[in-house]
């Protein structure tokens, strides 16, 4: 019960430390959020008119605090951009990359798990090297760079995937899973290089530890003694790796989901910061902070799942 | 153990679907009401003259859809399809009576009498009667709430309805910009008043159908427009896609029908199944100086400046060719107040501008900081262009990127520069484009200072002779040309890129996708 209270305070002192630091961020970029959405072509009457509508005429330290007033009584305030509720652009924005951050992810574990293994328990045989070597490459290739090759490859030449936008699940959820198949695919290289080569050293060296010398002795298969028993304990160090892992699929669909023109939170992001939309910035950053906290959770959760003489404190 | 394993498996999975449930459940997207829930228009058409959906790729969202508050370009050449004024611009840039029918002006030029034209609709059926379109302009003008939210009308001392199908202006002062500025107090209909950003009615060839932002703004046919014959296409959505390759990879895979604004050099790109259509953009490149900062206080050091930038080599290496040359604000597709000949003012003279650089007390240069907006490639790489040429005066460039938010900010508005490069787009009225060299402008940001121009500009804002000024704003653009408050580079040309069996499209002068006259052979 002590550990859920102490998540939980931890949580709300790293919401307020956060927003604290959008603010200070917002006091020391310039822009004006009238004058980038209107542009170059409006007037004064327009300008001022919209100042006074969306209140930048206030000090930002007064937006900051009824933004807090708001929050508080749950409310996220309105975008200034798009004149709607933070909160209804930010789940309409959600499904996108929750969705192709899940299909990364599963993707990276199904494949880097027996992939690590493999090339454990062949090590220094050849089938070691080549998957080194691959694995040195997905981990140095850019996600946003693989995604153009991937586009070009699949969506431009053999046609097999759409090259870019995305079908809302509403629509229909095998093209929607489709249009998500590469973006997933380009985040997931570099995560299953980093769980492969992870997972092959914590993998070699469980191997030299003195139980499998035990289990080898009461006669039980390697194949056996590699998936049972090593293979348990190895996934400790993996999963802390995930925890951070897991982040940068967060992070990495952010950047992926420009290459791919998909309608998520990342462009969502990037849009509202160059526009100057403060409330829309911190309630996405609030979303993103609180995800980041719920994994970190979920991740001392399975370490007690995996090895029970874990406690959680 | 084993079943350790699987219960987190299982975990995951149940995971899995419950976020994946979320796709699907109709838990409110931000999507605006939409009348039927259409899919993304495919490919293949019928051959016809009219029906079918087109698809035209756009760089920017919208900023809104209410066509009194929208003040972007990229917004302004998707709601012209929407909406109308008393008066509407066409092809060649004059405006003609839409939502009116006919107009009168007085021998004095200040009273405008406009007759409402008989049976035209606003989209939902209803008519438009002469209450909309007061209450349009008293919306505009701020008659009620006391704050305007356009400036365009700001002329107008007062609006009457003396019957039911006439509208009358009175102006404080003659105004040849009326008639066009017109275009902008687009025709809405009170009973539409709390829904003008979420579902817009107007009384253009085509109705509002949808808005996802960041994603699409869908328009429908308007089958009781009152203009017979078109519009022929049933729908047509404006795809957000910022950005470009993403655009033309979309277009070559036909998901997009039409891309405007296609730098020319990408066109053979496209390969087989598209044409273009080629044409000048009426925008205005050019490098301004801060007249107010030294050195460029100095007229010497702006014409030095100006002998040392090389045009015909920035049109070559930045537009591969595609670009009429400048030599003032104003380009040569506004042919009826172009004054021509002033495009070679100040040709390649690198000597010349060492001579003036020498006469102004900069005999080795100086030290140069050129501010662009990191967003406009094209304006970056003419950047790079400038710096190289300067450096063979001696003056030592340093490019500095910036956001647009911050250009707007600290170089549009704040004036806090010593150079940058930038295009201004294209308006309908001279007035309109060269105003920004009046001194008390706001949009003045060079610090140009002339009298005699800002004689000129309120003479020529007056002059209801249309001759006389057109020979005003002629002047304008040569003393401008001669004190060279900038560099002005070129109208940059391009291709707007179509599939091979669409027909009827017409370039016009400004920021309009006309769509209504778009059909299918």
């Amino acid at each position: 019960m002590l550990y859920f209270a102490r998540r939980f305070i931890s949580l709300i002192v790293t919401l307020v430390v956060v927003s604290m630091i959008v603010f200070v961020l917002f006091q020391i970029i310039p822009g004006d959020p009238a004058l980038t959405i209107l542009g170059m072509d409006a007037d004064e009457a327009q300008l001022a008119a919209l100042r006074a509508q969306l209140g930048t005429d206030q000090p930002l330290i007064n937006r900051y605090a009824d933004w807090g007033r708001g929050i508080l009584k749950g409310d996220a305030g309105q975008s200034l951009r798009f004149s709607m509720p933070v909160t209804s652009l930010i789940k309409s924005r959600l499904p996108v990359t929750l969705l192709l951050s899940i299909m990364a992810l599963v993707m990276a574990v199904a494949i880097a798990i027996p992939l690590g293994v493999i090339a454990a328990r062949s090590h220094g045989k050849w089938s070691d090297y080549v998957i080194s070597i691959v694995t040195q490459l997905g981990m140095a290739i850019p996600s946003f760079w693989m995604g153009i090759i991937l586009i070009l490859i699949f969506g431009v030449r053999l046609q097999w995937f759409r090259a870019g936008g995305y079908v809302p699940w509403s629509d229909s959820p095998i093209d929607s899973i489709k249009s998500l198949f590469l973006p997933a695919v380009a985040i997931a290289i570099p995560v299953i290089a980093t769980i492969v080569r992870y997972l092959r050293t914590t993998v070699i060296e469980q191997l030299k530890l003195d139980y499998v010398r035990t289990a080898y002795s009461k006669g039980l298969s390697k194949k056996n003694i590699v998936y049972r028993h090593v293979l348990k304990n190895s996934l400790i160090p993996v999963i802390t790796v995930m925890g951070m892992i897991i982040a940068s699929v967060l992070g990495g669909s952010l950047v992926i989901e420009q290459v791919f023109a998909l309608p998520g939170i990342g462009r969502l992001l990037v849009s509202s910061i160059s526009y100057r939309d403060f409330y829309l910035v911190q309630g996405m950053v609030m979303y993103i902070a609180v995800a980041i906290i719920m994994i970190n959770f979920l991740v001392d959760v399975i370490y007690k799942f995996l090895d029970p003489r874990i406690k959680l404190r | 153990m084993d079943k350790k394993i699987s219960v987190v498996l299982i975990i995951a999975l149940l995971m899995t679907l419950a976020l994946a449930g979320c796709g699907g459940s109709p838990s409110e997207p931000a999507e605006i009401e939409t009348p039927d829930n259409s899919q993304t228009p495919v490919a293949e058409e019928p051959v016809s003259q009219d029906g079918g959906n087109i698809v035209m790729v756009v760089e920017q969202d919208i900023d809104y859809l209410d066509p009194h508050l929208a003040a972007a370009s990229g917004t302004e050449e998707i709601l012209f399809n929407i909406f109308e004024g008393l008066m509407h611009p066409d092809s060649t840039g004059a405006v003609y009576p839409a939502v009116a029918e006919s107009y009168d002006i007085s021998d004095d030029g200040l009273t405008y009498t406009f007759t409402l034209r008989e049976g035209i609709k606003f989209h939902n059926g209803e008519p438009v009667t002469i209450e909309d379109v007061k209450y349009t302009m008293d919306r505009i003008m701020g008659t009620e709430t006391g704050t305007p939210l356009r400036s365009e009308l700001a002329n107008v001392a007062s609006v009457e309805t003396p019957d039911d199908s006439t509208i009358v202006f009175t102006l404080n002062q003659r105004d040849s910009a009326f008639l066009s500025n017109l275009y902008y107090a687009k025709i809405v209909p009170k009973t539409n008043e709390e829904n003008f950003n979420t579902f817009p009615i107007g009384t253009g060839p085509f109705k509002f159908a949808e808005y996802l932002p960041e994603q699409r703004v869908v328009i429908e046919k308007f089958e009781d427009y009152w203009q017979e014959g078109v519009p022929h296409l049933d729908q047509v959505e404006f795809r957000i896609i910022p950005d470009r390759e993403a655009a033309l990879l979309s277009l070559q895979l036909g998901e997009i029908d039409m891309f405007p604004r296609l730098p020319i050099d990408r066109v053979a790109e496209l390969g087989e199944g598209f044409k273009t259509i080629e044409g000048s953009s009426n925008m205005v490149q050019l490098m301004p100086m801060n007249n107010n900062v030294e050195p460029f206080d100095d007229i010497r050091v702006r014409q030095a400046v100006n002998y040392a930038v090389d045009v015909d080599e920035i049109i070559e290496a930045v537009a591969f060719g595609y670009g009429r040359k400048l030599g003032s604000n104003m380009s040569p597709v506004m042919a009826k107040y172009y004054k021509e000949g002033l495009e070679n003012t100040y040709d390649y003279d690198p000597d010349k501008a060492i001579e003036l650089l020498t006469e102004a007390g900069y005999p080795d240069g100086f030290d140069l900081t050129i501010t662009i907006p990191s967003n406009y490639q094209f304006h970056v790489d003419t950047g790079q262009v400038i710096f190289q040429q300067l450096a063979n005066v001696g003056i030592d460039v340093e490019i500095e990127l910036v956001e647009w938010g911050v250009w707007l900010e600290r170089v549009y508005q704040g004036r806090e520069y010593q150079a940058t490069i930038i295009a201004f787009t294209g308006k309908l009225d001279a007035y309109k484009v060269l105003n920004k060299y009046i001194s008390t402008d706001r949009t003045n940001f060079f610090n140009f200072e002339n009298a005699e121009v800002d004689e000129l500009m309120a003479a020529a804002a007056q002059e209801l002779d249309d001759e006389a000024a057109v020979e005003m704003y002629k002047r304008v653009q040569e003393i401008i040309t001669e004190n060279a408050p900038a560099v002005y580079i070129m109208d940059p040309e391009f291709s707007i890129a179509m599939k091979e069996n669409i027909s009827g499209y017409v370039l016009y002068p400004m920021y309009a996708q006309d769509m209504s006259t778009v059909y299918f052979e």
